[in-house]
């Protein structure tokens, strides 16, 4: 299976969204090569505004850009894209519910031997907070291209989470993404398997490990974190009575959070939360992963237990 | 409006009410009076969110605001927010009132307009002891490295901030100085006279090539004897009392100018 991270898709869909004809800005922070809005940059050079090391700046210069009209989309790595900016992203781009659309990439503990600084962990967590925040986790290559899409095309502030680590596609075509909506990736009875972004791959291997031990676990995509598909996940808790949120991200505030806060309030379900409870450190992505039981590994060997 | 809040901040917005009536009814910034959001129009960043009270006064005098607007300033479901809310008020730009982001949104609507080959101008209004925040020398570095000759930055100087003087808290030394050596062309001025107001802004429109300051030395709490220069009236409404003695004062120096006016 080809695999591809999720910030492939960044700059080239920023690049046909400029040919269909949209009034498309990128703003980065001295990391367009890696975040991939150098893409556009070399396609379109007034499109690209490099403000060098200065992410706040990058936040309320793309803030000034949608001021005039235009879709303006950030860059920087997920750490600094958020953290490092985020009085300005809450008090000028939500609170003044501006067209901007924080999309960094190098999200969660897959950024691997950069080590602990550079691992976003908590950014979800802080981009769901918001109000006027839409929030997107995609899967793939081409999940990552739909949510792009999404963004652009819906006014108001989005917050898309890219990663570097290269993942397995989940989606074979141009499926039918849309805000707000999960999809469901296989189905199951003994136990549901709620994971976004590269922990989607990692549950549906985890599924087929159970699978091989007698267990049936259905997995959804939750692509949309906010807002969250509510009727897919109360279809599925259910169903299968069990639910296991997986993510690369604190399990404090994050994607599994937002799925304990809904059914704790509309069908109170047993839960168990796969993520991170510490900083990361470093070594390669699919290591880390590994050793911090994120991945299909961990996550069937956390299920077994929680049905044990 | 503050007086009948019971909150806000006088000082500040007294130290900018020349330069902000200079700025909005001198001539030099372009919008049309009948509409906030006129296609292009001229647009006025409030970076020192605080002292909207000063913006809200000239809105209605525009009549963009009515008057109950701004003696519900502060109170449950008013158009005037204690800090300035595009969401809610005509002719906000956009919402302010964390320090230090003013320039950088600025900055970023100067490229766009630039982009655009509009012709409009952006004016900022930042405090002096904002610039202690270090966002804003990440913008000055952007706007002067692209040229942003569209923006213009008006700086009030009062010297003053919650804790005390700003050069006994942490100073911005040679504030002329640094700004030159970002890159800006700088103009020095005093912020209370109205002339020496208008003739920066003009010059300024002449500069290319490079964004401008005006940095206007002022006198925090301006026109109220007793809340000149005084570090306890930045954020502290006056009573009844007092605001009746402080738009006596305000009063007699309007009538003073106009008769000055009148034999001029």
């Amino acid at each position: 299976m080809a695999k591809r991270a999720t910030r492939e898709a960044y700059g080239e869909t920023l690049v046909e969204l400029v040919n269909e004809g949209m009034n498309i800005v990128a703003v980065d922070a001295d990391l367009a090569g890696f975040t991939k809005t150098g893409v556009l940059g070399k396609a379109y050079p007034d499109r690209l505004v490099d403000v060098g090391i200065a992410e706040q700046d990058m936040m309320d210069v793309a803030a000034g850009l949608s001021l005039t009209g235009r879709i303006a989309f950030t860059g920087s790595f997920a750490v600094f894209g958020t953290g490092r900016c985020y009085d300005q992203i809450r008090n000028t781009v939500c609170d003044s519910n501006l067209n901007v659309k924080v999309c960094p990439t190098h999200a969660g503990i897959t950024v691997g031997e950069d080590g602990a600084t550079h691992q976003s962990l908590e950014d979800v967590g802080m981009m769901r907070m918001l109000p006027n925040m839409r929030v997107l986790v995609p899967a793939d290559y081409r999940g990552a291209k739909a949510a792009i899409r999404i963004a652009a095309e819906t006014p108001g502030p989005f917050y898309v989470r890219m990663g570097r680590h290269p993942v397995p596609e989940v989606y074979n075509t141009d499926s039918d993404f849309a805000l707000g909506k999960a999809k469901v990736l296989r189905e199951g009875t003994d136990v549901s398997l709620l994971a976004c972004g590269v922990e989607v791959a990692q549950a549906l291997a985890a599924a087929d490990q159970l699978a091989q031990k007698g267990i049936s676990a259905e997995v959804v995509d939750v692509f949309s974190v906010k807002p969250l598909d509510e009727d897919a996940i109360l279809a599925t808790a259910t169903k299968t009575g069990r639910v296991v949120t997986c993510e690369e991200h604190m399990v404090w505030g994050g994607m599994g959070s937002a799925v304990a806060e809904l059914l704790a309030s509309k069908l109170p379900t047993p839960m168990r939360f796969v993520g991170m409870r510490s900083f990361g450190t470093s070594a390669p992505g699919d290591v880390l992963l590994h050793h911090f039981g994120l991945d299909a590994e961990g996550i069937a060997a956390q299920v077994e237990d929680f049905l044990a | 409006m503050l007086e009948a809040s019971k909150s806000g901040h006088p000082g500040g917005s007294l130290s900018s009410s020349d330069i902000m009536a200079e700025l909005w009814f001198g001539g030099e910034m372009s919008y049309d009076p009948s509409d906030p959001t006129s296609e292009g129009r001229d647009r006025f960043v409030l970076s020192k969110g605080h002292v909207v009270p000063v913006l809200y006064a000239v809105f209605k005098k525009l009549g963009w605001l009515e008057d109950e607007d701004i003696m519900s300033l502060r109170q449950l479901g008013s158009r005037c927010q204690g800090h300035p809310d595009n969401k809610v008020c005509p002719g906000v730009e956009v919402c302010a009132g964390s320090l230090g982001q003013g320039l950088s949104v600025a900055a970023g609507l100067a490229l766009g307009l630039k982009l655009d080959a509009a012709s409009s101008r952006v004016y900022v209004l930042c405090g002096d002891g904002e610039m202690q925040e270090g966002s804003n020398w990440e913008a000055l570095m952007f706007a002067a490295h692209r040229k942003l000759d569209n923006l213009t930055m008006i700086l009030d100087l009062n010297n003053l901030q919650i804790d005390g003087h700003v050069t006994d808290v942490c100073s911005l030394g040679d504030i002329e100085a640094k700004l030159a050596a970002f890159g800006w062309n700088v103009q020095v001025i005093d912020g209370h006279d109205v002339r020496a107001v208008r003739l920066a802004l003009g010059k300024a429109k002449g500069v290319h090539g490079q964004p401008q300051a005006i940095v206007c030395t002022t006198v925090k709490g301006k026109g109220v004897s007793f809340m000149e220069d005084k570090a306890s009236w930045h954020g502290t409404a006056p009573s009844h009392d007092q605001a009746v003695e402080a738009l006596a004062e305000l009063d007699a120096e309007r009538a003073r100018l106009e008769k000055e006016a009148d034999n001029g």
